[in-house]
Parts: structure tokens; sequence; C-alpha cells
């Protein structure tokens, strides 16, 4: 099938960037989104196009590294639910169709190039405190700590989270709570996690704030596009956990 | 090619029987200690020269890599008190392709009660290795698996538990006892989560400077010892050096010299190719290992193939029709006209063959006409059999089967997965002793990027189990035998000759990729070097087709640097641009993989060739000429050489003697 890409270029952070659009032939519904990109990529390089191959980011291409992800059609990682964009594949659109890539839009997500944006701020948000403080070697024998079916199960799946952005990508404020409220809940419903677990909220949600993420005023996009179908559950879990931590101390200063 | 061994002046011709002296070299000194082989890393650990607590900060170390191996050493040393430099090319240390491990990681924890013991677990992975791999650094793996479960439960991995609360296990290919432990199909991404998380609360103290999307260049020798590395910052491509007291690679496996492999996109053969060229010598490069249970290949634009975690085949029945080109629907055939292959060739083990004979004999079945799918390579893996039926499933493989229902259309559910064999680890790696030193004194390697574990063929849930050992547990003692040494000395500074010599090569190779001004992109040379290895270099090798590959990659080589066309410039980031890069180092690699598949004579593990089969098809081992590892010496004018591909890659011959002492080599039976 032949199909028109309307892909945002920009150059670096302080160029004002805008839509080119392009024209891709030969494509088949075996390739994937990011292989229809290649496509269109091998075809800028022969052709000599002024703007060069599109920059994008990608890594794995099986869903679960993080590093792909764009607006598609206006839908974070496009139209297919529990999909990131590495997996989305093109049986899913029809001959002659447009279809409109951008990068992630958040100013906590700078555009370094192209459909690339610099997601630093998850990894600060980890680094807050996104973790159980335990030195190697120093862990006690693994099944001394049982852990009950039901939160173990709601660890993992606040674990899955892959950091990929969509939820920022998709929430009208650019608000980060699912993200956070992921690890938060991965780890503060297990045994292991609970001597940090009030400082370990604070600290995340104070992060957050200070990256510049907005506010979440419950509108559920974060939890309609998020590839590992992270529940919202959690963000109600996160704000009972910081609401219970304020209560306990005060914040850190 | 030049292939010689030392002495060079009469080195025999590839393949003629040799008197193993003349390979033997004494850098390639294992240094593991003698006594029994259960005290030996007890025994290391208390020869090895310690650091002490207040002098740990003085000490600066440089770590390449962010995956199991990487982040655990950087998150590690940083607990211990050195100051560390952490680098990874993706946009944040959680990227790293360990996150795509998906059946588990085993340990000897022996909580079935099915008769497991480390001594299991190391005989388990000797043989499985078919062989080939050093007994003591096998079985101190075995003896580490249970510590590290242990460090990743307290770290809050969400690990499979049982109704009582306690950890669950899974049997895996090549062993007869359930001893991997698991987080669903996503075993990789939870273990390298608590590795990283640990890192960025380092990073947070402190004691770890993480550079993302920062990619090694080349390593730095002053006085021979590695003193530090040359990057390229992605995002602005600057050229910069960064010294240290020692260098640690955990970059990786290099399957993408195939192109399609299982491995992501950016993964790559640079970093321990650049210190190959500098001097570390590389081990059985020819050892990789092709994993049964891949996603088909579906046409000319596919960038990658998709692993179907190994742990289906604990459920899932591999068949192919009995009749070739049968193209009724898999529903419609019944079970007499059905050939369970494994089963039937390996009834005691069934299903659960290690990769490497699994994978042959769907090669086999294939080649026979009797494969499934368009073009005919693929057979299934049904579930119809499984019981609990689609909810058990779901249960253990529900994120494997979306996976493969969002990539092949088709409900597997409903349907039988086709599955075919596809490049996924490579074994061989750079050569390291007993401490993970490499033989440029200073450089250590861990993870897939070295050699040393799995021999010929690596058992499934075991590379984690190895990235973590090295990562978590070997480095951070070994290294401080090492860094004693250096108490009270600084890091040469970057402002050294040796640097600025360094950083010039990085800056004329990168000059001359972008000048090029050729036809061809950087990805349609890559996956015709990967059809040349898949063909000749892949599953079942032969003298005269890796002659022709060796012939095919040298004019590959030629081609790219006479006719590849880079766009943009290296002053922002610039995506064709590190793809060249890469691709000109497999151009290379692949030689030397291609020459040491040529050179050993015999079919072991993952390494076939055709001309060293039993009369049923196995794999003929030679323990007489070939009870050894294979290590490389790049000869000649080394990294100053070949950076326009018309000088020809010196490659010397040098081995290290394995012995047998506690698992006696047999003939693999999974009979």
């Amino acid at each position: 099938m032949n199909l028109t890409l309307r892909v945002w270029r920009q150059t670096g952070p302080d160029d004002a960037g805008g839509f080119v659009d392009y024209r891709v032939e030969g494509v088949t519904e075996d390739m994937s989104f990011l292989e229809t990109l290649d496509l269109l990529n091998e075809s800028l390089i022969t052709s000599g196009d002024p703007h060069g191959p599109i920059a994008f980011d990608h890594d794995c291409r099986e869903g679960i590294c993080g590093q792909c992800g764009v607006m598609i059609d206006g839908v974070a990682h496009g139209p297919q639910p529990a999909t990131t964009t590495c997996q989305l594949h093109m049986r899913h659109y029809r001959d002659g169709e447009t279809i409109l890539v951008e990068p992630w839009r958040s100013a906590a997500f700078p555009v370094v190039r192209d459909l690339v944006v610099d997601r630093g701020a998850f990894d600060r948000i980890i680094a807050s405190g996104g973790y159980i403080s335990v030195a190697t070697g120093s862990a006690p024998e693994a099944n001394l700590t049982p852990v009950p079916r039901p939160q173990a199960d709601q660890s993992f799946t606040a674990a899955a989270c892959i950091g990929c952005g969509a939820c920022v990508a998709a929430c009208p404020n650019g608000a980060a709570q699912l993200f956070t409220a992921a690890k938060l809940t991965h780890l503060n419903v297990l045994p292991q996690g609970q001597p940090e677990r009030y400082e370990r909220t604070i600290a995340m949600v104070e992060a957050m704030e200070a990256e510049g993420f907005g506010n979440c005023t419950n509108h559920a996009e974060c939890e309609a596009v998020c590839p590992k179908e992270i529940p919202l559950g959690t963000i109600a879990k996160l704000n009972r956990d910081y609401i219970r931590a304020s209560l306990r101390a005060p914040a850190k200063t | 090619m030049t292939v010689t061994g030392a002495p060079a002046t009469d080195a025999p011709a590839i393949g003629a029987p040799t008197d193993q002296s003349r390979y033997f070299d004494a850098r390639l000194a294992a240094k593991a200690p003698t006594g029994p082989i259960e005290e030996r890393w007890d025994q290391r650990r208390f020869q090895v020269k310690l650091v002490n607590p207040a002098n740990k900060r003085r000490f600066h170390v440089i770590v390449v890599g962010s995956g199991l191996a990487g982040a655990a050493a950087a998150a590690t040393l940083g607990e211990l008190g050195y100051r560390v430099s952490n680098f990874c090319y993706q946009d944040s240390p959680r990227r790293a392709h360990s996150i795509a491990a998906q059946g588990g990681i085993n340990a000897a924890k022996n909580y079935q009660n099915d008769g497991d013991s480390i001594f299991r677990l190391f005989y388990d992975t000797v043989k499985g290795g078919d062989f080939r791999a050093r007994e003591s650094n096998v079985y101190r793996l075995a003896q580490l698996s249970v510590n590290i479960i242990d460090q990743a439960v307290a770290q809050g991995v969400p690990f499979a538990r049982d109704y009582a609360g306690l950890l669950d296990n899974r049997s895996f290919g090549g062993a007869q006892v359930s001893r991997t432990f698991y987080a669903a199909g996503q075993t990789g991404q939870q273990l390298l989560l608590g590795a990283y998380q640990s890192l960025e609360r380092q990073i947070a103290a402190r004691t770890v400077e993480m550079y993302t999307r920062h990619e090694m260049l080349d390593v730095v020798l002053t006085d021979g010892e590695a003193s530090g590395i040359v990057t390229r910052n992605l995002m602005t491509g600057e050229i910069k050096s960064h010294s240290a007291h020692a260098v640690v690679l955990a970059t990786g496996g290099y399957s993408n010299a195939f192109f399609l492999s299982t491995n992501a996109m950016g993964c790559n053969v640079t970093a321990i190719w650049r210190a190959h060229r500098r001097g570390a010598l590389m081990a059985n490069p020819c050892f990789t290992q092709i994993h049964p249970t891949c996603i088909p290949v579906h046409g000319e634009n596919q960038s990658k193939l998709t692993l179907m975690s190994e742990s289906l085949r604990n459920d899932g029945r591999i068949w192919v029709p009995k009749a070739a080109e049968d193209a009724r629907a898999a529903a419609d055939i019944p079970d007499e006209e059905r050939d369970y292959f494994l089963e039937r060739r390996y009834p005691a083990f069934g299903n659960l063959v290690p990769r490497d004979v699994a994978s042959r004999a769907a090669k086999a079945i294939c080649d026979e006409g009797r494969g499934v799918g368009p073009g005919g390579y693929g057979v299934y893996l049904d579930f119809r059999d499984t019981a609990g039926g689609a909810t058990a499933i779901a249960e253990r493989y529900g994120n494997l089967f979306e996976m493969y229902s969002k990539i092949t259309g088709e409900d597997p559910y409903a349907t039988p997965m086709r599955i075919y064999p596809a490049p996924h680890y490579t074994m061989g790696g750079l050569w390291v002793d007993y401490d993970l030193a490499s033989t440029i004194p200073g450089l250590f390697v861990l993870g897939e990027a070295n050699f040393s574990d799995h021999g010929a063929n690596r058992l499934g849930a075991s590379a984690l189990m190895q990235g973590l050992a090295d990562g978590y547990f070997v480095l951070p003692a070994t290294i401080s035998d090492w860094l004693a040494g250096k108490l009270g000395k600084q890091p040469v500074g970057t402002d050294a000759a040796e640097f600025r010599r360094a950083e010039t090569l990085v800056q004329d190779r990168t000059a001359r990729l972008l000048g090029n001004q050729g036809k061809r992109t950087v990805d349609s040379i890559h996956k015709e070097l990967g059809r040349v290895m898949w063909d000749h270099c892949g599953m079942a090798r032969s003298e005269e087709g890796l002659r022709k590959a060796i012939g095919e990659v040298q004019q590959l080589r030629r081609d790219f640097w006479s006719d590849v066309k880079v766009t943009g410039e290296g002053t922002h980031l610039n995506q064709e641009l590190e793809k060249a890069g890469r691709v000109a180092d497999f151009l290379e690699f692949a030689e030397l993989m291609c020459t040491d598949a040529m050179v050993r004579e015999e079919s072991c593990g993952g390494h076939y060739r055709l001309e060293h089969q039993t009369p049923e098809g196995e794999a003929r081992r030679d323990d007489e000429n070939f009870a050894h590892v294979t290590a490389w010496e790049m000869g000649g004018a080394g990294p100053e050489a070949g950076a326009d591909g018309e000088a020809p890659l010196e490659m010397i011959e040098r081995r290290e003697p394995l012995v047998a002492e506690y698992v006696q080599p047999s003939q693999r039976s999974y009979k």
C-alpha cells in the first residue's frame, strides 16, 4: 500500500519545527510502524532529501525497552490499545491514508530533534527515591520474605511500566502521575518496600513536581494510552500514600 | 585475511592436526585457584589485595554499558565507595537490552526439592555448553546464583510466587529440574529495573556519574594499561576522553552481525572490537546461539526478529505435518499425521532439549520441505494440549501471546504459533581470566561481552544469571586486586598524548564516514552482511561456505568504505552516523567470526560444521584437538590500520587449553 506520512521535522531544541508530507510506497501489512519509517528514511537518504532522514528513538522493537514512542494521529503510540509504537503494524492502515506523526509534547520533555525528546526527568524521579536501599550482599534469604499473591500481583502489574512517557504525552496537563504512581505502587505494596515507603512517596512526588510536569486532574488519558495498561488505581494509591506520609511527618525541606 | 599461529613462521594449514603447544600464550592463564572447585572462589577472594574503605573514593572506574552486568557493577562499585562513571548509548540506563530477556533466571536454590544443587547447575551448564567452558568460572556462577535471587528479592523484583507467597519456579531447556525464577515473560525487565534503581540511587548519592546517549569509540592505553576511553556524545557530537584507574566493558553481544536478530537495533560489537584492536584477545567469536523459538521472518523490510521465550516449550509442543507441503490448517491435521519431531528424536528431554539441538532440528525439518507458513521456514508451537487451557496459558505467558498476536495478526490461543530459529546470543567475546580481566591490564569485561561461562551453547535462563553474577559479585570482589596496586597514583590525564591520538583517530574516522559521498545506505550494506553471515556462518557451516563468506565480507567492507552514504553532520544527533560506525566494525568482526568457525574443525554446541556430524546428524565434537578456547590477537598496526577497509586484517590464533577436572566430556545425549 501507499501512504502519506505527515511528519514533524525540527532540527534542534531552538528550531520552531513544522510538518512535512512524505509519500511512502510499497508498505506491506506485515511491516511495523517503525519499519515504515525505516523505509521512508532509506528513500530520504538515497534521494538526497534536504532534511535528511527522520530522527526517531527506538531500540528493542519488541515493546519493552520504552525508547520508542510518537504521537500517531494525535494518540500516543497510535490507535491500538496496549501497543507501543514499535508493535504497531501496518495491517491496521489502508492504502491512501495520511498519518500524522509528532513527538511527545510536554514542557518536561524538550524536543531534541524531529521525533526525539529528552525524558531525563523520568530518571531523576527514580533517583529521588524509586528504589529499595539494599546494598549488594546485604540481602536475606529470598524465601524469608513471603509476599502474599494479591500484593505480589499488584506490585508486578505496576512494575511493568516501561518508562516510555506516553502517559505524559497524552495528559492534557502533561502530568507524570501514572509513571510516578507505577513505581510507588511497585515498591510500596511489598514488604521489602515498607521501611522507606513514606519517605519515598514524598521524595518522588516532590521530584516529579520539580521537573515541571503538570498536575493530575483525573482525565485518565494516561491509562487509555499506556502500552502496559498500568491501572489508574495506582494514582489513587499514590495520593493515599502521599496524604498518609504528609500526616506522619513534615515533608522534607 | 592472514591467519597465523604463534610462531607465525611455520604455522600449519588450517585444519591440519597441530601440536597444541605452538598456540599457547602466557597471557591466557585463567589464574583460577587450584584447590577443590567449591573452595576456589573463597580462595580467590582471600588472595586478592583489598582497598580499605577510606581509600576507595580515591579510585575512579569507568563502566561502559548499563545492562544487567554494567548497571549491577556500577551500582555495586558505587555502594562500595568507588567513584564510577557509567556510559550508555540509550537515553536512559533502563533501556539496555537486558530489559528484553523474557523467560527467567536460573538459581540452585532447590526450592522444589527436586534434586537440584550447585553441582548440578554447574554440571548442566558445562554439559549444555558442550564442554567448552572453563569449569572454575562455571562453578562460581552456580554458587553465586543463589545470592542473586536473594539480592533481587530484597530490591523488590516481583518474581512469580505461589499462593503461600513463596517464590515459584519453572523448568527450562537443558535441565530436568525446575530452577528457573521468573516474572511472567518479563524477567529481564524486572531484574534490570532492580539494578537500574540501585544505580539511580548511587547516581543520586553522587558516587556514580551517568553519561546517557554516549557511545564508546575507543579504549586508550598508556604504558600498555587501559587508562580510559574516548566517547562521542550522541546529542552534540562532542568527541571526548575520560580517564580512570580501570575500564570495565559490559557492552553485550554481537548477534547484530547477522542484521536480523533478537537483539535491539543499537546492540553492537564496537566497544569490544575497539578493545580487540587495542590488543585485547577475542575468544571463540564463532560461538553464537541461534534461538529456536522466534517469530519467522515476514519480508525484505523486516528490521529485527522477536523472540518467543523458551519457557513456552514447557507447555507448547513443537510439530510439523508428516507430509511435505501439507497445506491444511493446523487444526485440520489429525494427531497421527503430525510429527512431534523433538519428542520423537529426543524422548528424554522432548521439547526441552537445549537451544542448539532444537534449532538444528527445526532447520533440518524445514530443509526437508516440511516447514509451515509463508516461505516454508517455520514450525508449529502448539498449546492445544496444555493443562488448564487458555486460563493457565494467559497466567504463564499472557504477555508473550499478546506480543505474538500484535506482530503476526494471528490469535495464538486459537491457532498454533509459528516459530523459527533466529540469532539471539553470543557466547564468544573478549577473553577474560577468572578475575574477569582481559589481556589488557586494567580492562575488565562482564556479561555477554566476555566469553567465559557458556562454552559453545548457553542454556536458557543463564544469561541473566551470568550478567548479574559478574556485575554484583565477581567484579566488585576482583577489581580491588588491580586497584590496590594503583594506590597513590592519579589516573593518567586526558591531555596525555595517547588520549589526543585516540581522539584524532575517532575524529578522522567520523569525518571519513561523513565525507564519503557514496550511494549506498548503511542499512543496505548491513542487510547484505547479515545475509552472508546467516547463509554461511549461521546454523550450519562448512569450510567451503566460510571461505566464500570471508571473500564476500571483505568485498562488502571495500564497498562500504567506497560507496556508503552517511547523511547529516557530526555535530548533532545523527543516527545514520551512529549506525555507520557500528556496521563498519561488524564488517571487520564478521571476518574474524568466519575465520574462527573455519579453524574450529569440529561441531560443538551452536557451532555446527557440516563436515563434522554423526550419522544421525548430531554434532560431533573433537576433544582431542579442540578442547580449548580459541583466542585471537590482532596483528599488524592494530587500531591504526584498516580504517579505510583496504588493509587486510591480520589474525593470530592463540589457545587456552580447557581441563576437564570435574565433568568428563561425553557425547551430549538428550535422548
